[in-house]
């Protein structure tokens, strides 16, 4: 007798994750690695880690990686796509990284089409730094630079990037998705290697924005995080495909696996 | 003989680096380097490389880290305020160690100054910049086919140390045209491999990481010890610099890039009228040729540094002479360069001074 058993992807290295418990970057993190196994494109990947939580990024993709500084991971990854243009190149950002101080580099990578994928992980907050207010804090939220609550006459609106980006002529491919739950986490998975298989149709920019959650910096326990995120966020961030060029598979129509492998049984 | 051409500097400059194997040019627009983007962007597809009008500095240097991380020879110009937004992404490359040319063709400051050359760059460019303690090894080239030939040798040390090196021009050495030859284009093949580079673990090897992250301090400060052996080992190898008439000079006269041409021209009519003028020309202003100026100064009458800055160089002077000779300065700022006459008038000064004469300006700084 034999049963299968959940395996790690080989794009993702055999190290404990440095995350706190609840964080969906691990989750985020197997997708991709998930997504760059099934394409087949391990050996030929150069992922670009930015700053804040997901900064050690590049201890955990089995892949060649670059650490760029903040909000500069699209501007590296371009360097490195226009001198390597049949390698797959990804950004790993976070939301302070890239709406917030790296806004002209994601909008200019975007606006010259750069065939590279971005996966933007928002989870409406600072972590690393202690859970600061982002551009992309609800209305409300508090945060410790929003204590209280973020209030517009102050702070002004969350900002939306993926409807921001998808109105650009070089973006290929814009999607939103969500880890709150199973379904949508297979829902992102779907979007994250149709993004990888956007690069590999050299179709321009892609980027899948992913809601994740932070339950260190909201104060909520992991199961928490995720009703506030499904009841909160979502409103906000409305999930979906913004933008996706023609000659791109359906998400529906994107076969994903699950990595397994088979263990003995008595 | 390859044939004699006559070239401006800024364009000069973007044909040497591309003969020398740059393939990957990230820049963005300001006066007075635009002639080197644009000669890149003409002529680096040519040769099956990539040029890219950034949306900022900042960007520009972050691609051309990337670029350099995925092991090609890249490079980045600008003047003044743009070279200081392009400070982050060189305290990173220097952190990360990733070789790269950085163009500065410097302009008056501070704040947006004006486009006319100076030299107030010069703390910037040696004594950090950046965050964080590291160094650039910094040409200050005094004429086109000095630029040429730095720009060749830039991309092979960069690579040597795995370290950015900095061309520290100005407006004038960028705008002006020379006759000059151009050496051959380097051949690609033999540029060594870059074993380093993020170019893809091909399932062969274990994946190659480009950081400068140290979350551990103990690391970190290891980090740091093995840059500074770099640095000294850079210290003690590339210092670069030209004599001129020191054998019978009592007085020296010392400036870089065109405060030496400058300079050159004074000291030519004041040898003339018979006094006995030599110069030390740094070529490398970071290492600084602290040496010749040490020797130098235990048998001169007085030192005269010159430059288009409120006062830089000087320093590094300052400290090779200690108090051993007087040190005079002569400088023009904003966007002035000064005039062979004013500086002849400045050697006569000194002499008169230094032989007791009443007619003696003012005193050594």
């Amino acid at each position: 007798m034999s049963v299968k058993v959940f395996e790690r992807p080989k794009a993702l290295s055999d190290v404990i994750f440095h995350y706190c418990p609840g964080c969906t970057h691990g989750v985020i993190h197997r997708l991709v690695a998930e997504a760059i196994d099934e394409l087949g494109v391990q050996g030929k990947t150069i992922g670009v880690a930015s700053v804040g939580c997901s900064v050690l990024a590049y201890n955990y993709f089995n892949v060649d990686f670059q650490q760029a500084a903040h909000g500069r991971a699209p501007a590296v990854a371009t360097g490195i796509k226009r001198c390597l243009p049949d390698r797959t190149v990804f950004t790993y950002q976070g939301d302070g990284d890239l709406a917030s101080i790296g806004t002209a580099e994601i909008v200019h990578a975007a606006m010259r089409g750069e065939n590279i994928t971005v996966i933007f992980v928002n989870n409406a907050i600072y972590g690393m730094t202690g859970g600061q207010m982002a551009p992309t804090t609800l209305i409300g939220q508090s945060t410790t630079t929003s204590p209280g609550g973020r209030k517009p006459e102050r702070a002004g609106r969350p900002i939306r990037m993926s409807e921001m980006l998808s109105q650009l002529e070089g973006a290929a491919y814009i999607a939103r998705v969500s880890t709150h739950n199973a379904a949508q986490v297979a829902r992102a998975k779907q979007a994250i290697k149709k993004a990888f298989q956007a690069q590999a149709d050299k179709k321009g920019f892609a980027m899948v924005e992913v809601l994740s959650t932070c339950p260190t910096n909201w104060g909520m326990t992991p199961r928490e995080a995720l009703k506030w995120l499904e009841e909160n966020m979502l409103p906000v961030y409305p999930l979906g495909e913004l933008k996706t060029e023609p000659g791109l598979p359906e998400p529906s129509a994107v076969k994903t696996t699950v990595p397994t492998r088979e263990v003995k049984t008595e | 003989m390859a044939e004699q051409i006559l070239m401006k500097g800024n364009e000069a400059i973007a044909e040497a680096a591309i003969r020398a194997g740059c393939r990957f040019f990230a820049g963005y627009p300001i006066t007075p380097q635009n002639e080197i983007p644009e000669y890149m962007a003409k002529r680096l597809f040519e040769v099956g490389g990539t040029f890219i009008q950034a949306e900022s500095e900042v960007s520009a240097i972050n691609m051309v880290y990337g670029a350099a991380g995925a092991g090609t020879r890249a490079m980045t110009s600008s003047s003044s305020p743009g070279i200081s937004l392009k400070q982050e992404g060189i305290s990173y490359m220097a952190g990360a160690e990733l070789p790269a040319l950085v163009v500065n063709m410097v302009r008056a400051g501070p704040g947006l100054g004006g486009i006319q050359p100076a030299q107030g760059d010069y703390f910037q460019a040696t004594k950090g910049g950046g965050h964080g303690d590291y160094r650039l090894l910094v040409f200050v080239p005094a004429s086109v086919q000095e630029t040429i030939d730095l720009a060749g040798q830039a991309f092979e040390l960069a690579e040597r140390y795995r370290n950015p090196v900095m061309i520290l021009g100005d407006a004038v050495l960028g705008q002006m045209m020379e006759p000059v030859v151009l050496p051959e284009p380097a051949d690609l093949a033999k540029i060594p491999q870059k074993t380093w580079a993020t170019t893809g673990t091909g399932g062969t090897r274990r994946p190659n990481v480009i950081n400068s992250l140290y979350l551990d301090a103990e690391l970190c400060e290891k980090h740091n010890y093995k840059l500074q052996e770099k640095y000294r080992q850079m210290a003690e190898r590339e210092v670069r610099y030209e004599e001129i008439g020191l054998d019978d000079a009592e007085i020296v006269l010392t400036a870089y890039g065109t405060s030496a041409r400058v300079a050159i021209s004074a000291m030519k009519r004041a040898r003339s009228e018979g006094i006995k003028v030599g110069m030390i020309r740094p070529i490398t202003a970071w290492p600084f040729p602290y040496e010749p100026f040490r020797k130098t100064s235990e048998r001169v009458k007085a030192f005269l540094d010159i430059e288009m800055s409120a006062g830089q160089m000087i320093e590094d002077v300052r400290l090779a002479v200690q108090d051993r000779a007087p040190i005079f300065f002569f400088n023009r700022m904003g966007g002035m360069v000064p005039t062979p006459k004013a500086v002849l008038e400045e050697i006569r000064r000194i002499d008169h001074s230094v032989k007791g004469d009443k007619l003696g300006g003012r005193l050594g700084v």
